[in-house]
């Protein structure tokens, strides 16, 4: 398979400018596609991971809200290519703009987003900090809101996971396209055909 | 008592494993491919870096497991880990680890503070592409499972014995579920 049939055009590319990841990656892809194809052992395991926490459609959980807790998160740990990647799936799913999705970023308590999201967001706000700061009135809060077991699970679960996620794209130096659109050129893609559809071949 | 409703009495990210069987799956397979799969590193190298993180995140769940695996892999040579979870410049480990263990505390506070010189530093001991790579995964992904641990506030178990007994066993049967 070519390097580029999977999406990321060739004039992304020219976006990718000085920025050199910390170790010969054998590949010019960005963000975490370059070490996931370096080292597809670990790589096909985390687009298991990210399928099942974001696309899977056995979820009470909305794709879009799903996302949107992984945009967050990453947000947070200050990672463009995650966020933008993400953002843009969860812009996908609510059908909004981006101004929408930066907004919720920014401060999800005056966003136009159900009282639960918000409950689940500030639950992930607080994964984010470190685990302990997790307290039993957030997950109340939630819980009042009408958010499952189950939910609560996740929302932690995808918090966390994009505290991996997001410390491997910028730990390792990894570049990413600076033109936001790129990301939102390839949502519908991705929507479509999940993560662990992404080939991992050179 | 977890956030979620959980099995009682079941220890740390087990509970969790068993209330969703769909994420832990990935989740036993990115273990073990860390820290069992092929790697310039050894197994109890990696559980050290694994343990080092845990500390930095204050997880004691999973500190002190993966430093019972650590101590049960190293073997004659355990002291190395309660040395380094007291001192993070411990004579007895190698420069290569140190500077390693280095960039794995830069890791868990934000991907973006590793620096080039980290990296540098760490290839004049002697660390190749992939040693950096794995200690990066390693911390990247210590800082999920510390999160998803203490997050949901599962029950971690008090007392050594219980973690040299839990120690043992991941050091001789891995992560498969």
């Amino acid at each position: 398979m070519k390097k580029w049939e999977k999406g990321w055009d060739k004039k992304d590319i020219t976006f990718k400018k000085e920025k050199m990841a910390f170790i010969d990656l054998q590949n010019e892809l960005p963000g975490i596609r370059g070490p996931m194809i370096y080292r597809p052992e670990t790589g096909t395991i985390l687009n298991d991971l990210a399928e099942v926490l974001l696309h899977d459609e056995d979820n009470t959980l909305s794709r879009g809200d799903r996302e949107m807790i992984g945009a967050y998160t990453s947000y947070l740990n200050d990672c463009f290519f995650c966020q933008n990647v993400h953002g843009a799936m969860a812009q996908h799913y609510f059908q909004c703009d981006m101004q929408f999705i930066d907004n919720i970023k920014k401060d999800f308590l005056s966003a136009d987003i159900s009282e639960k999201l918000k409950s689940l967001l500030s639950i992930a706000g607080s994964v984010q900090k470190g685990g302990r700061f997790v307290t039993a009135e957030q997950i109340e809060e939630a819980k009042k809101l009408g958010a499952t077991d189950r939910e609560i699970h996740d929302t932690v679960l995808i918090a966390a996971a994009f505290c991996m996620y997001n410390r491997y794209v910028d730990g390792l130096n990894t570049w990413a396209p600076t033109d936001r659109q790129v990301y939102i050129d390839r949502a519908p893609m991705r929507a479509r055909e999940g993560y662990s559809q992404l080939g991992l071949t050179k | 008592m977890a956030y979620i409703e959980v099995k009682e009495g079941v220890p740390g990210i087990r509970s969790l494993f068993q209330f969703s069987p769909e994420t832990g799956k990935p989740l036993c397979e990115l273990a073990e491919v860390l820290l069992r799969g092929p790697s310039p590193l050894s197994s109890a190298e990696r559980e050290l870096v694994a343990a080092y993180v845990s500390r930095l995140n204050g997880c004691m769940f999973c500190m002190n497991s993966h430093a019972a695996a650590a101590r049960h892999l190293f073997d004659e040579e355990k002291q190395v880990v309660d040395e380094l979870l007291h001192d993070q410049n411990a004579e007895s480990l190698s420069p290569k680890l140190k500077a390693l263990l280095h960039i794995a505390g830069k890791v868990q506070g934000n991907g973006k503070s590793v620096t080039p010189d980290d990296i540098e530093n760490a290839r004049k001991t002697g660390a190749n592409d992939t040693d950096i790579h794995d200690t990066v995964l390693i911390a990247a992904s210590f800082s999920m499972f510390n999160r998803y641990v203490d997050g949901l506030a599962s029950f971690t178990p008090t007392g050594e014995a219980a973690y040299e007994e839990m120690g043992k066993r991941m050091g001789q049967k891995g992560y498969h579920i």
